[in-house]
């Protein structure tokens, strides 16, 4: 296959031999990326493949050790959002950004309040908020009084695009918009972001969900480990090709081998009938010796459910039992005390004290759990145990996202849980670490650890589960053998026979096969 | 930078080089600043250096460095407490007037004050921690209750006086041949000083107060207690604040206003430590050298001849410039 | 604190209750309450409440801490806080009856010092604050203590006088109102306006909301607050010469004494205003100054001890912000 170059005409930006590190970690290496006027231009990759970080640099938030970038064939540099945002560059980010004490109209506008006199102008404002929320269809649905904090996630969302609009940008980024919008909300999102292209704005689509993509872009450029890949137009690949640009091997070189049936013991923990909040009636087995992969769209309570299981939110309604035995999880102190582990999905803000040392976050839980599990421990064997060298004594922020993971394992393997909870275990972390961090994950499962792996990539829970459950609208939709296909998959957690998934999930497995 | 990379071989000299600049960056840089300032006082005055002056001074620091040790625990695990000077001349008016110079009174007293200075703590953390009122607003509303309730029951007015026995914390010490007095509020100091670096540093109780304050949702997650290791702290710092008020008692004697001022000088000294408000930074050694520093400032200007009301103000530049040289150093290092 | 939040909530999760809209709805009506409690409890002794006099006497009560409480709160909503507020009033009032010496024409020359005075201080203030990134308890606890030294180096006693004309501030009426409620309701309107009708209103409240967002939306946010830190300065200098217009003279001592510092915070909590930013309004935190200055009242009518009456204060202002943060707690529990 080869590179779509695009020759048709100048491109609206150009970006060339981008390269960025963090700490000495390379996350860009010599990127370039085109884009041509009225295109839906898709940047695609696996997570941490870079594309946040390009776009960032794009807007100005970051700085680049190297290249540069081009707006309609002139060099643009900008150091400021608010640079990015006068040259006509808008973006959305991943993380929504606003007040939610203020109005809509006080969010899109805010920094540019409109006035007369002295006196901001709120008539004047709260009428071109209503046009601009007009431009998305949603003026009917989004007053521009109201309070964003009360607003629904898909309508907070709605609010940051009409703010990003507000700039009457030229080229608009959005970056994974649809992480926490439900099937029927990204198909409007969807609807609005096309009559934008037909408005004339070029649009620069992140993403790592091959549907939307199919769906939505015109030409795709793909980035692997921080390099650009390819770039190809939407209509000449299919998804095979594309998952084969993303992942660039076959899928079951980097996942161990999965356990033998025989190796599989008692079940450690079981649910019954459980519920709170979003969740209800979910029954679950966890086994010794077995990865439990656990599936679901955003939304569907994944994060909730692993919440459950290690005492955070209080179960409503059903039972725990672990090693047969009724137990009630009533705080994360006695999930802890009772052998349960949670690796959090959000390392920086929920699993490690980052101003701390290796030693110090590595030994938090045991000591939090008291005077004799301390003596048990000894650091250098538990460092040895997830393949952690260097000083002990380092603070914790300065390490990679893989060592950082390895040091919540470290935590766990501590107090010597014997269920252990991993929420998206290889997020932000690069492909050499992903891959040891699999093999731990097998090793503690070989050794007789009940595992339950949450992950929204399904390739990740296609190589690693020896049993697939999918949630869907917080309860267990069904559970799947190991080796299932991602149609499969998708097909339980959607909960309608989507043929476009069924189509890229039998690549998918294909690829694996 | 990251785990792999194994130090580069190199000269000998290099390497010793390289470790003496690890080890001096090890030291907290306030106490250098207080070796600066201890040298600078006796080149003005070389008889402060002596054992006699020297003891005479810390005795004199003792009061502050105690408080400044207490409130470390509650600065690193991110909270506030300004209520410890209002307790610090609670502790000074209830004594007085409970025993009023009796010295039978005194070994029943200090007990009861410290479950006094604990119970306060307490009511701090639990209103902090479970009402979930910002610290700031708990502990200001605790200095106006201790405020308000101390001279309520004492009709205005200090009254009673204390017992030489009670004094004596602050007042006398042990002769030492030779050397001259050695305070007991200097060997309170050491022992609690001791004692409670033991308990921040080397405790899980301390590994867990740093982790409350530096990420309190991680370390919920990782099984610690926040709220308890919270309270605890505010506990600590109350039981900090009675013994510096006995001491302060001790070598002021009963005044109303006794505990002025002085949690604004114990945050001081835990800045001036290199403490970041906010939590998950600080040690009580540099908490104490940060007192030590305050005072040892407050004596060079003294001997400088600066206007006692001067103190004041050069004590707030350096508690600012403390600050912003910790807040430059955080963004540095990223 | 581990309750399940999803990640794409908005950058801080606030509190979706009473906000810019209405918030001090709520603090009126509590002090309507107390008002109403309070008139009863003194008839039923056999007092009188509704006096002119005794109306007159809380509202210049309220005038002192009123000032500086507005002040306080446009730095709280910015994410600041200022204790330095106490010895500006301070300087303040020894800087005019200092300049004025008692003399009529120089009346207008010791306003100005005190003002360009007022706008130093809260410029240095915010400058070490945004500037140097010190934490803003610890940026105005040094500023104070910088102010006290050279004040109490300079003067230790009355110093100079008022003129007789600059009393009527603090003595005059126009009919039943007294000038200074006059001045106080003036600067709660014009703060008003600033916070609810101007950009800089909008961007202090963004700034306090979310620092992040507004710098990501080109908000200039160490400008807005050093200009939050300058204005609470300058209402700190009109408590100091509405103080001197009474006292005839002042005294090093006027500001600390009173108070005022940690006063005009637990005022702006009391009414409503976020210790963390991003919420209140004026309209509140007058409420909130005009509860305390009701109960005032009544102790004086009960002849309360003054020592009781700074402990029952101490219970009042930790209630109010702990029944604030159970209302909170309650509707995040809903959302």
């Amino acid at each position: 296959m080869t590179d779509d170059n695009g020759a048709r005409g100048p491109a609206l930006l150009g970006m060339h031999g981008i390269s960025k590190s963090f700490f000495g970690v390379p996350v860009l290496n010599d990127v370039r990326l085109e884009c041509f006027p009225g295109e839906i231009h898709a940047v695609m990759g696996e997570n941490g493949a870079g594309k946040s970080t390009l776009m960032k640099i794009l807007v100005g938030v970051h700085q680049p050790d190297a290249g540069r970038i081009e707006l309609d064939g002139t060099p643009v540099r900008f150091h400021h959002p608010r640079q990015a945002l006068a040259a006509g560059v808008s973006i959305v980010h991943q993380e929504l950004n606003l007040l939610p004490d203020r109005t809509v109209a006080e969010n899109i506008f805010l920094g540019r309040e409109p006035r007369r006199r002295f006196t901001v102008d709120r008539t004047a404002m709260d009428r071109a908020a209503t046009r601009l929320l007009a431009t998305l269809r949603a003026d009917d649905l989004i007053s521009p009084r109201a309070l964003v904090g009360r607003l629904p996630v898909a309508q907070q969302q709605l609010v940051e695009i009409a703010r990003a609009l507000s700039y009457a940008p030229r080229l608009l980024v959005l970056d994974e918009p649809t992480a926490a919008l439900s099937p029927h909300e990204v198909d409007t999102l969807f609807e609005r972001i096309r009559r934008l292209r037909a408005d004339g704005l070029t649009v620069l689509y992140i993403s790592h969900r091959l549907k939307e993509i199919f769906d939505l872009t015109d030409r795709i450029t793909v980035l692997k480990d921080g390099r650009r890949v390819a770039t190809v137009r939407t209509s000449e690949v299919d998804t095979r090709a594309l998952v084969h640009l993303m992942v660039g091997r076959e899928l079951d070189h980097y996942y161990p081998p999965r356990a033998a049936p025989e190796r599989i013991g008692p079940v450690r923990l079981a649910l019954r009938g459980a519920g709170a909040g979003p969740l209800h009636d979910i029954d679950l087995d966890l086994r010794a010796g077995e990865i439990t992969g656990l599936a679901g769209l955003a939304g569907s309570g994944r994060t909730e459910l692993a919440r459950l299981l290690f005492g955070a939110t209080r179960m409503t309604s059903g039972s725990v039992e672990l090693d047969g035995r009724v137990r009630r999880l009533r705080s994360v102190r006695h999930a802890i005390r009772s052998g349960v582990g949670l690796l959090t999905e959000d390392r920086k803000t929920e699993g490690l004290v980052l101003q701390l040392s290796v030693r110090d976050n590595s030994l938090l839980a045991v000591r939090a759990l008291g005077r004799r599990a301390v003596r048990r421990v000894g650091l250098g064997d538990l460092l040895d145990r997830v393949g952690l060298r260097g000083s002990t004594a380092r603070e914790v922020r300065y390490l990679s996202g893989g060592n950082q993971q390895k040091v919540v394992l470290a935590r766990w393997l501590a107090t010597g849980a014997r269920v252990l909870i991993f929420d998206e275990p290889t997020r932000g972390v690069d492909v050499g670490a992903k891959a040891s961090i699999h093999e731990l994950m097998r090793e503690l499962a070989d050794a007789g650890t009940a595992i339950l792996m949450i992950s929204s990539e399904l390739p990740e829970v296609i190589g690693m589960a020896d049993r697939i459950v999918v949630l869907r609208e917080g309860t267990v939709a069904g559970e799947l053998p190991a080796g299932a296909s991602e149609a499969e998959i998708m097909l339980l957690a959607t909960g309608e026979p989507d043929r476009r998934a069924a189509a890229v999930g039998a690549t998918g497995a294909g690829g694996a096969a | 930078m990251t785990a792999t990379v194994a130090p580069p071989p190199g000269p000998a000299a290099e390497r010793a080089g390289a470790r003496a600049r690890r080890l001096l960056r090890a030291v907290p840089p306030i106490w250098l600043v207080l070796a600066v300032v201890i040298v600078l006082i006796a080149w003005r005055n070389p008889t402060f250096v002596e054992p006699g002056p020297f003891l005479a001074f810390l005795r004199r620091c003792a009061p502050l460095a105690v408080l400044a040790a207490g409130q470390v625990f509650v600065i690193i695990a991110g909270e506030f407490d300004l209520s410890v000077g209002a307790l610090v001349t609670a502790v000074v008016v209830v004594a007085a007037r409970l025993s009023d110079g009796d010295p039978a009174a005194t070994w029943w007293l200090i007990p009861l004050l410290l479950a006094a200075g604990a119970g306060v703590g307490l009511v701090n953390g639990l209103v902090t921690t479970r009402l979930r009122v910002p610290s700031f607003i708990a502990t200001l509303g605790m200095l106006l209750v201790l405020n308000g309730a101390v001279f309520l029951w004492s009709g205005g007015a200090p009254r009673g006086s204390l017992a030489d026995n009670f004094r004596q914390f602050g007042r006398f010490g042990i002769e030492l041949p030779g050397l001259g007095q050695l305070p007991y509020a200097v060997l309170i100091l050491v022992a609690v000083g001791v004692g409670l670096w033991l308990l921040l540093s080397h405790s899980r109780f301390g590994h867990q107060v740093y982790a409350a304050g530096g990420n309190p949702r991680a370390a919920a997650l990782s099984g610690v207690d926040v709220r308890r290791v919270r309270t605890v702290a505010f506990v600590i710092s109350g039981l900090a604040a009675v013994v510096a008020g006995i001491l302060l008692g001790g070598f002021t004697g009963v005044t109303a206003e006794a505990g002025v001022g002085y949690e604004f000088q114990a945050i001081a000294a835990v800045v001036l430590g290199g403490a970041v408000l906010g939590g998950g930074r600080g040690s009580v050694g540099a908490a104490l050298a940060g007192a030590l520093t305050l005072q040892s400032v407050f004596t060079l200007l003294n001997l400088l001849g600066l206007a006692k009301s001067l103190r004041d103000a050069v004590q707030g530049l350096i508690i600012i410039g403390a600050a912003a040289y910790a807040a430059h150093r955080l963004r540095r290092s990223g | 604190m581990t309750a399940s939040t999803t990640a794409r909530r908005p950058a801080r999760v606030g509190l979706p209750l009473d906000t810019a809209a209405a918030s001090s709805a709520p603090v009126w009506l509590v002090f309507g309450g107390v008002f109403a409690v309070a008139w009863l409890l003194v008839e039923l002794n056999g007092g009188q409440f509704m006096t002119v006099e005794n109306l007159q006497n809380m509202a210049v009560r309220s005038v002192a801490l009123g000032l500086v409480a507005v002040g306080q709160t446009i730095v709280l909503i910015g994410g600041s806080l200022d204790l330095s507020v106490a010895y500006m009033v301070s300087v303040t009032a020894v800087g005019a009856s200092f300049v004025m010496q008692g003399d009529p024409d120089r009346m207008a020359l010791g306003v100005a010092v005190t003002l360009v005075l007022g706008v130093v201080v809260g410029l240095v203030n915010g400058l070490i604050v945004t500037g140097l990134r010190v934490n803003a308890f610890i940026a105005t606890l040094g500023t104070s203590l910088v102010m006290s030294g050279i004040l109490n180096a300079l003067f230790t006693n009355f110093t100079g006088a008022v003129p007789r004309q600059f009393q009527g501030l603090g003595y005059q009426a126009l009919g039943p109102v007294p000038v200074a409620v006059l001045l106080l309701l003036a600067v709660v309107a014009l703060a008003w306006y600033l916070l609810r009708r101007t950009r800089f209103g909008y961007h202090l409240y963004a700034v306090g909301g979310s620092a992040e967002a507004a710098r990501l939306s080109g908000v200039r946010t160490d400008r807005v607050v050093v200009t939050a830190h300058v204005l609470c300065s300058l209402t700190a200098v009109l408590t100091g010469l509405f103080l001197v217009s009474r006292l005839r003279s002042g005294a090093p001592w006027v500001g600390p004494d009173g108070g005022y510092d940690l006063e005009s915070i637990a005022a702006a909590v009391v009414g409503g205003t976020a210790l963390a930013g991003g919420r209140g309004s004026v309209a509140g935190t007058l409420a909130g100054v005009l509860i305390l200055a009701v109960i005032d009242q009544v102790f004086n009518e009960f002849e309360v001890n003054a020592f009781l009456k700074t402990l029952i204060r101490g219970v009042i202002i930790v209630g109010a912000v702990a029944l604030y943060a159970a209302r909170s707690r309650r509707s995040e529990g809903s959302f």
